[in-house]
């Protein structure tokens, strides 16, 4: 049949093969259910409509882009795994979507790729992580750092000459002319050679006609010398071209300079040591900590990544440093993060209930007031508050004539950290409190009150109770954020102010903020760090699962 | 049913196609071969000096028949490159401060650059000095930094000849209301140790000792040493609690803002702050941080920008000729003078600048005895609990106690990373 179009699309009455073919069929909702009242909705085939399908397409040719987008970088490093895991994506995606079966499968997938992407591989590479010694100076394979060591060792030979390089071909093959250089950069032509991988054969007969405007030799007859693209083509061979001398070889540095280079350092496999041919050292690779050691205990700065299994879950209790203020920071820790929720929730709770009274006027314009803290962005919020505490310069001070040192005096940062924390999140549990009092039955406070409970008495056994069973996973989940808010810490007071005799942790220190300066204050530890934060982790977990088994004893009594 | 699945799964298979398709035209340019260079050079810069970086590397990319894609990285420079390195989507040339190279070098990150002796005299002794790590040079030098005085020469009028004096003619301003701060030398919270270096190295005061190389050897830290605790002294009597000269509330965040109010007359800073100061219309002079009478000199950490070549790049020939051969030319020194000024390292365009500002020749003057910052990977560990020593003894902590406390903590953490 002919019908003007049901779809959105416009594109003629096209409906899918299967269909009924019913103009009224492809209408939205009540006149199809109308005509056919004693089917079950389930039974009948989802109508297929060109909108439909085009949507469909352009969502699956979406995917399939950003699958494909991401294949190059995988071929390009030789990752076949990846390549294979991402076309199978791509074909079970597609699978999965173009046949019928499979519902339930269909609503659950994007959810579950994005659990796996963003929860799950952060978790298993953080604890794998974890024991491993991965940091600075143990990043790559020992391969890796072999290389980079022999690298870096490459030396100028003493005395020896520099040169203006000219790569150039003969035959066909690379070779270098080179021209030395006097201590003005000005070439000595009559010394110039021609080095090749048999060594260095002189070059005679040169003169300033063989020179251009750069003083670099332009035309050498038999030689026909590259030009600057074409030695730009060939720069992984002219990097890797060396010509023998005695003491080691010319190289090229860049494309048009050469000097005489030797190797200091040199890896032997026999050995699994590396030699040092200007100290005499011997090192020793120390397969246990990832780094070449010489007898004296003196290590080469390039290591590699090894597996130290539990060493680093073991440093955080034998360490003293560590461990010696553990207990310390967990306490102001607690604290902070008991008091950050429990100030916020009186405050938002307060004026929650101010705003919900019924007598109340103008609560649109107080909610947008007491809202704005929260709409702005806290990181500069932060370091406004930081600048309003300052002694000498800021507001608070200069406001009440006081000459308090609100960030050098552990009891005020503490409690100008609180503060802060408040003015941020109060208006969070505003939101949250206003919503959960909307949803309670003013009808339970008046049957109160005729009862003959007071205003106080209503909101401490009715309201009180009913609000909490609603919020209590949210100040759980408040509690777990505050737990770990290092911005806040970082950018108020960085976990000052520190004692003298204790330049390590300092007396507003979170777990995270301490364990942060441990490994990236200096030289990054990532390994211990994804130690520390596995610990910190099961800590929060177990006092979010005392919070939630307490919150439904809550539910079980009040419901 | 059935041939509504055999269309859909064909038209789904057409577009991926074509999908395909269009990616792969782009491909071959993109990726010729797996690792060989393909005819592109990466740089990597901060925000600043990109822009001006672009048009020489252009310039270059045409004489050498080659694309140069140069890359802001606003954030991070140093860690973005290094794990951008590890994991081999790192540039061919990345630009940054010559402290860096203890950390890059440990990482395996960049390659030494082989200036030739000739090369190596076109620059400014210190700046050489500056990017040699374990005797290698790694990488070319363009500009130098570090703190000078800068004085606001209506408030005073004559360059102070040791801290005493200035203490006692910032004292005077104030007395008479003038000025509100005798020093600006910032501080804050967590302390400065860059500000606060010259003065403490003028005290006696130093960070390592030496290795029998004349480097800084990282198993002998100084902080507490016995002339390390007179210079904390010193800094103490300077503090709050004596002649309120150094005062931790003078912090990164006001101090320019304090200096181009006129409420102070003696500011310690570098030249980045100076477009502010000449923007506020103050009459300033730039002159070396004077040291305590008959104490020693007081030296400025210097420090130097350096193109680096990436060790694992793609094209490293390429990024080697780049940084050895092309960046050392004058044309490119000036221009990035230009667009950031700081003095050049290299000494032809030091003359040039120098003839342009009279500013150039004043903050070299500044740094001639300054001390390449040392650039081992120990050195990171110093900035945090030496600032908190800083702290402690500006407010009138005990200087031996904080001291003691800072080389505990800065000798367990080299330790431990070992």
């Amino acid at each position: 049949m002919t019908t003007p179009s049901t779809t959105s699309s416009g594109s003629g009455g096209v409906t899918g093969a299967g269909s009924s073919g019913s103009p009224r069929s492809g209408l939205p909702g009540q006149r199809g259910s109308d005509s056919k009242p004693h089917r079950p909705a389930d039974y009948r085939p989802r109508e297929i409509t060109v909108g439909f399908l085009v949507g469909r397409l352009i969502a699956l040719g979406l995917v399939a882009a950003l699958l494909v987008f991401g294949l190059p970088p995988l071929i390009r490093t030789d990752n076949w795994i990846g390549v294979g895991v991402l076309v199978a994506a791509g074909a079970g995606i597609a699978y999965l979507y173009l046949s019928r079966r499979h519902v339930p499968l269909k609503y659950l997938l994007p959810g579950t790729v994005f659990l796996v992407v963003f929860q799950l591989v952060p978790v298993i590479l953080t604890v794998s992580t974890a024991f491993t010694n991965f940091g600075d100076g143990h990043r790559g394979t020992k391969e890796e750092a072999i290389t980079a060591i022999q690298t870096s060792s490459l030396e100028q030979v003493a005395g020896a000459a520099s040169y203006n390089l000219s790569p150039a071909l003969k035959d066909g093959k690379l070779v270098f002319l080179l021209v030395p250089v006097d201590d003005k950069g000005e070439p000595l032509l009559d010394q110039a050679k021609v080095g090749t991988p048999d060594g260095l054969t002189e070059l005679p007969g040169l003169t300033d006609a063989n020179l251009s405007l750069t003083k670099q030799l332009s035309e050498v007859p038999g030689y026909d010398i590259l030009s600057k693209p074409d030695a730009s083509a060939r720069g992984d061979e002219i990097a890797n071209f060396a010509v023998p001398t005695e003491q080691g070889a010319i190289k090229s540095s860049g494309l048009s300079k050469a000097v005489e280079l030797t190797s200091v350092r040199d890896y032997d496999a026999a050995c699994d040591c590396v030699k040092d041919t200007k100290n005499g050292k011997t090192y020793t690779a120390d397969a246990k900590n990832g780094y070449f050691r010489s007898a004296d205990g003196e290590t080469i700065a390039q290591g590699w990544k090894v597996n130290v299994g539990l060493a680093n879950f073991t440093r955080i209790f034998t360490d003293k440093t560590v461990s010696g203020n553990f207990f310390a920071v967990f306490v102001w820790n607690f604290a902070f993060a008991a008091a950050s929720v429990l100030t916020t929730f009186a405050l938002g709770l307060l004026c929650a209930l101010a705003l919900h009274s019924p007598r109340m006027r103008g609560t649109k314009i107080y909610r947008v007031i007491i809202i704005l803290p929260y709409a702005m962005p806290s990181f500069a919020m932060l370091l406004v508050w930081r600048d309003m505490f300052n002694k000498d310069f800021g507001l608070i001070n200069n406001l009440f004539g006081w000459h308090i040192d609100w960030l050098g005096e552990p009891m005020t940062a503490r409690m100008s950290l609180i503060l802060v924390n408040l003015w941020l999140g109060f208006p969070y549990m505003f939101l949250v409190a206003t919503g959960a009092l909307q949803a309670i039955p003013r009808e339970l406070t008046e049957a109160s009150s005729i009862d003959g409970a007071t205003a106080w008495q209503g909101f401490r056994r009715v309201t009180l109770p009913l609000l909490l069973v609603a919020l209590t996973p949210l100040l759980i989940s408040s509690f777990a954020y505050n737990f770990n808010n290092f911005n806040a810490i970082k950018l108020v007071t960085d976990g000052g102010p520190y004692a003298i005799d204790n330049a390590t942790v300092g007396a507003t220190d979170l777990l995270i903020s301490y364990t942060y300066r441990l490994a990236f204050g200096g030289i990054a530890q990532l390994g211990f760090a994804a130690a520390v934060s596995v610990i910190i982790f099961t800590l929060v977990a177990i006092m979010s699962i005392i919070g939630f088994r307490r919150s439904r004893s809550l539910e079980e009594v009040y419901s | 049913m059935r041939r509504r699945t055999v269309f859909a799964a064909l038209g789904a298979a057409a577009s991926a196609s074509a999908l395909a398709a269009c990616g792969s035209k782009d491909e071959p340019t993109a990726t010729p071969s797996k690792d060989k260079g393909n005819g592109k050079l990466v740089i990597w810069a901060d925000t600043k000096r990109s822009a001006v970086l672009k048009k020489y590397a252009d310039q270059f990319g045409k004489d050498n028949g080659v694309t140069v894609e140069v890359k802001e990285i606003s954030e991070n420079l140093q860690q973005v490159f290094v794990t951008a390195s590890q994991q081999g989507s790192g540039p061919d040339v990345v630009v940054g401060a010559h402290d860096w190279i203890g950390n890059l070098v440990q990482n395996g990150a960049i390659d030494p650059v082989q200036l030739s002796p000739q090369q190596k005299s076109l620059f400014a002794a210190a700046a050489v000095k500056a990017v040699t790590f374990n005797g290698q040079i790694y990488g070319a030098p363009y500009a130098l930094e570090n703190i000078a005085l800068v004085r606001n020469t209506d408030l005073a009028p004559t360059a102070p000849a040791s801290i005493e004096d200035l203490v006692k003619a910032g004292q005077d301003l104030k007395k008479s209301g003038k000025v509100s701060e005798i020093l600006l030398d910032q501080c804050g919270a967590s302390g400065d140790a860059y500000h606060i270096y010259p003065i403490y190295s003028s005290g006696g005061g130093s960070l390592f000792g030496l290795t029998s190389a004349g480097d800084p050897d990282p198993n002998n830290v100084t902080v507490n040493s016995a002339d390390s605790i007179a210079a904390f002294t010193k800094l103490k009597e300077l503090g709050e609690k004596g002649a309120g000269a150094l005062k931790t509330s003078i912090a990164a965040e006001n101090v320019t803002a304090t200096f181009t109010a006129k409420k102070a007359a003696f500011f310690i800073t570098g030249s980045w702050n100076i477009a502010d100061i000449k923007k506020a219309g103050i009459k300033y002079d730039i002159t070396p941080i004077p040291g305590f009478s008959g104490g020693k000199p007081a030296q400025p950490f210097l420090g130097v920008q350096a193109f680096f070549v990436a060790s694992k790049g793609k094209s490293k020939a390429m990024a080697q000729e780049f940084v050895a051969n092309y960046v050392t030319n004058k044309e490119v020194a000036n221009a990035l003078y230009a667009a950031d000024p700081r003095p050049p390292a290299l000494l032809a365009a030091q003359d040039d600048a120098k003839a342009a500002d009279p500013d150039v020749a004043k903050w070299l003057d500044a740094g001639k005895d300054g001390l390449p910052m040392p650039a081992i990977p120990a050195m990171n560990e110093i900035w945090g609990p030496f600032g908190n020593a800083e702290v402690a003894v500006i407010k009138g902590g005990d200087p031996k106690t904080a001291a003691e406390a800072a080389a505990k903590a800065i000798n367990d953490a080299i330790a431990k990373k070992k």
